[in-house]
């Protein structure tokens, strides 16, 4: 075990864990953000997607030893309100259908559009090509996406 | 205008206050997961006045609705709280829904299955509206001392015209909660809707989109530990014997143990499918440590029955196919002489493998087992059958057993069969302590409950001039075929045949999103289009020409569709997709099924993008009655396209001495962004009939439209899935 001081959302957060320990089961099973999903532990889904000083990751496998000083945003921090465009956007096209993988999406989005605000449409196809919508949802992914880009 | 008798479970309509006397008031608890927004705070009532089960008026006039059935994705946790609006007659922005639990007394099949939930619920839900209406109706009659049929309403408000006198429904809810339920309400003319049939966004939306806790790995309790589960590695294999020492000292790790899921004078449900009996069962305080201790662990299986490979199960299915002697399901006219007689046969085999559910949600639930109750929260699609059993394992009144719904994260079937729910209720009996079982995804998708693999053989027989005069249809399965003896084309060619065989294994099967019809449809219509283009017809007349038959002179008595809406689905998809028109590049296939008593027909447009086939655009028809929440079906109709095209062009569960050869993403491939549709168009057929199955219908004919236009892209016909092992698909 060690102590990690962890800034996440803006908060600084102190964990004690093992340092193997992945960033996905410090958020949810410390910090008690479970808004960051379990998929498959393996970074095949992208359900467990969030910001690593801006930049989308797999928490699932990316020890909480590696963090050092770098924020960690999750869905829960993504905007105070709910309203990021990439959110307000979900919003408007109601994306989801059984929503577990939508936290993971929104935060690769969010990240993309960062990069990329105006990202053609095979921009969007292969940079969310690592998230599984296993409801199928990706036709509105699309479309929000390039909606959030417009706002 | 309708009248109808409240004889529905007429419990969920008896008064709270029954019991209390006088209108009861209710404090008013928010779920943990359910925080009210600022603006809801503000609205929010200082008093909750019960109506029946499925509502209660606040003093300002709020409404909270009660949706009973479990939300898997379908988004009943919206429409059936609109429909309950609707008769109501309430403003939707006044509206809150809450989850029930589960409540037998209450409410009536709170399943989610088979696409049924707004089909079985329509009437009752729209009663629970329309009882409290009239309750509100009277409430204000009496007090303003005027005939009940002189007041109107309007979103919430009672008008008496002549009198010019308005009240809320929050003024007159607390007499209205001590008025009796009356014996009979009016139902509204479905041309006076005003919710139903407006779109209306998912009313968990905004939790979604901001990460609150709505599933059931979600659920954080004081004192709750973590529970894994470690299976056989194999089909046919058992525990023998592990060695925990090690293990049981790695930090944070409280029990190493098993459960036996067949504990003795426990009946079993129909719900209760487990293709192993015993378990190692790991236990410790955060779900990491407990994966860590999960993987150190030395357990040693050994054999209990056969271990089964794939190519035994096609080579089996093969030879069912080939036996012969077996009573048909269905005989019309004489098949065999037809065949004989006819100008032309056409015989076609199709297959398909086993496939995961693959929710991305895995399976989980929680158990808080004690001496004298037990609860029990997490995602289940068959909450009361889970009870039964977890009663009789606690030794329980089933009354002393309480499940809560979470929100889950897909289901497709696989949470119609609550075995981890029961794992869960097993493991907190035996370490005495509130816990949360959770499966890794290796867990998840090796532990059987698959869609079956099938195999079907289709033989057509074509008189001189090109007319259908016989079919058969043959088909085998692992733990049941998949044949509908009553479906199209019966009904539609004098001499017909159906049978079905069943092939034992001990990998475990289950229901899986539109079970039987997600294989048969893509055999059926695939052999369809084949057999039309034999024939020399365009695949839409050859179908619209047997639904002809099947209108005016249907063979048989026992045919499971109607003929003018399959074949109206058909005609608008026709048109909608102005079928008949080609565009260079641009290669198109049809198909149209029926399941879940709706009807679906779609075209699909394939180009080929560096030899790689890609969807263009999918046109596609429904019929499944009123729609309630169009958008939300929209997106019920694009899912089952998109989840559709993924299996049958990639899905795949195999075995290898029992094994099973994928184990998590890497090698089970679903669908991504990339494999997605550029375009779905879906049109409904509006015809104002009580409303139908929506979840389900229009995964299975995609398929088949997809091979039809594969079809035409590459000149070969796809007979087995996944179609990516087809090398001309494959590129």
């Amino acid at each position: 075990m060690a102590n990690y001081n962890l800034k996440i959302n803006g908060a600084d957060h102190s964990v004690d864990v093992a340092p193997d320990t992945p960033i996905l089961w410090v958020l949810r099973d410390h910090v008690n953000l479970v808004g960051t999903k379990y998929g498959c532990g393996i970074a095949q889904c992208g359900a467990c997607t969030v910001h690593l000083d801006g930049v989308a990751i797999r928490s699932c496998n990316v020890p909480i030893s590696t963090v050092g000083n770098k924020s960690i945003t999750t869905i829960e921090g993504l905007s105070e309100k709910g309203d990021h465009p990439v959110q307000k956007a979900w919003l408007e096209h109601d994306v989801p259908q059984c929503g577990y993988c939508q936290a993971g999406q929104i935060m690769n989005a969010a990240a993309l559009l960062k990069d990329n605000p105006n990202p053609y449409d095979d921009d969007i196809e292969n940079s969310m090509q690592g998230n599984i919508c296993r409801c199928g949802t990706y036709t509105r992914i699309k479309a929000a996406i390039k909606t959030a880009a417009s706002m | 205008m309708a009248i109808i008798k409240t004889t529905y479970n007429r419990r969920s309509f008896l008064k709270a206050s029954a019991m209390s006397g006088g209108g009861m008031v209710l404090g008013f608890s928010w779920m943990a997961s359910c925080k009210p927004t600022a603006e809801q705070v503000l609205q929010m009532p200082e008093e909750w006045f019960n109506i029946n089960a499925f509502l209660k008026i606040g003093d300002n006039g709020i409404v909270t609705i009660m949706s009973p059935n479990p939300e898997i994705g379908q988004n009943v946790k919206t429409s059936m709280p609109m429909i309950v609006a609707e008769e109501l007659d309430v403003n939707w922005d006044h509206v809150i829904v809450e989850q029930a639990g589960l409540d037998t007394d209450k409410y009536k099949r709170q399943i989610a299955g088979g696409s049924q939930s707004i089909r079985a619920g329509w009437e009752s839900l729209r009663m629970a509206g329309a009882t409290a209406r009239r309750m509100l109706l009277e409430a204000a009659a009496k007090q303003w001392e005027v005939p009940v049929n002189e007041l109107t309403t309007s979103e919430g408000v009672i008008s008496h015209t002549e009198t010019g006198q308005s009240i809320g429904y929050g003024e007159v809810a607390t007499a209205a909660s001590s008025m009796e339920v009356p014996e009979e309400v009016e139902l509204k003319d479905p041309k006076d809707f005003k919710i139903i049939g407006t779109s209306r966004k998912n009313v968990d939306a905004l939790k979604i989109a901001t990460g609150e806790p709505l599933f059931g790995l979600d659920i954080q309790r004081d004192g709750m530990l973590i529970a894994m589960i470690e299976h056989p590695p194999a089909f046919g294999m058992k525990f023998k014997s592990m060695n925990d020492d090690v293990v049981k000292s790695m930090p944070g790790i409280k029990d190493v143990t098993t459960i036996n899921l067949n504990p003795e004078g426990v009946e079993k449900q129909w719900s209760d499918v487990n293709a192993f009996d015993e378990l190692v069962v790991i236990v410790g305080n955060t779900t990491w440590e407990v994966m860590k201790a999960k993987k150190a662990l030395q357990i040693d299986w050994e054999m209990d029955t056969t271990l089964e490979n794939s190519d035994d199960h096609d080579q089996n299915l093969a030879e069912l196919l080939a036996s012969t002697g077996n009573d048909p399901g269905r005989q019309d006219g004489t098949p065999d002489a037809a065949f004989k007689n006819a100008a032309k046969v056409i015989e076609r085999t199709f297959s398909a493998p086993f496939l995961a559910h693959n929710t991305m949600e895995p399976m989980n639930f929680f158990a808080d087992v004690k001496e004298d109750k037990a609860e029990l929260v997490g995602p289940i699609q068959t909450p009361e059958f889970l009870r039964k059993t977890a009663a009789a394992i606690c030794g329980l009144p089933e009354e002393k057993v309480s499940i809560m719904m979470t929100r889950m994260g897909g289901g497709f079937g696989r949470r119609l069969y609550g075995n981890f729910g029961v794992e869960a209720t097993l493991i907190s009996q035996k370490i005495k302590a509130p816990v949360k079982l959770v499966y890794s995804r290796e867990d998840d998708m090796t532990q059987g409950t698959y869609r079956p693999a099938y195999k079907v053989t289709y033989k057509a027989g074509l008189d001189e001039n090109n007319n259908l005069i016989v079919w058969s249809v043959k088909g085998a399965g692992v733990h049941g075929g998949p044949v509908f003896n009553d479906r199209f084309p019966a009904g539609t060619v004098d001499h017909f045949m159906a049978e079905n065989l069943s092939l034992d294994s001990n990998i475990s099967t289950g229901a899986w999103r539109a079970p039987r019809s997600n294989f048969i449809a893509y055999a059926e219509q695939s052999f369809m289009d084949e057999v039309a283009e034999a024939a020399g017809k365009d695949p839409i007349d050859f179908r619209m020409s047997l639904f002809d038959r099947a209108i005016n002179n249907p063979v048989g008595e026992k045919n499971d569709y109607e003929a003018e809406r399959y074949a109206g689905v058909l005609k608008l998809v026709k048109e909608k997709a102005n079928w008949g028109t080609d565009t260079p590049g641009v290669y198109r296939g049809v198909s149209a099924y029926y399941c879940h008593n709706s009807y679906v027909a779609q075209v699909v447009d394939v180009v080929m993008e560096n030899s790689q086939p890609r969807v263009k655009k999918v046109t596609c028809a429904v019929d499944c009655g009123i729609v309630i929440n169009p958008d939300a079906a929209l997106n019920q109709i694009e899912g089952g396209i998109v989840d559709g095209i993924g299996h049958a062009m990639y899905g795949a569960m195999t075995f290898r001495d029992g094994v099973p050869e994928q184990r998590n993403f890497d090698r089970y491939r679903l669908i991504r962004q990339k494999e997605t549709p550029l375009e779905i168009e879906t049109h409904f057929v509006d015809n104002g009939i009580d409303p139908t199955g929506l979840g389900e219908p229009s995964l299975p004919p995609i398929q088949s439209a997809l091979a039809n236009a594969l079809y035409k892209a590459t000149g070969e016909r796809i007979y087995d899935q996944p179609f990516v092992n087809s090398k001309k698909v494959l590129g």
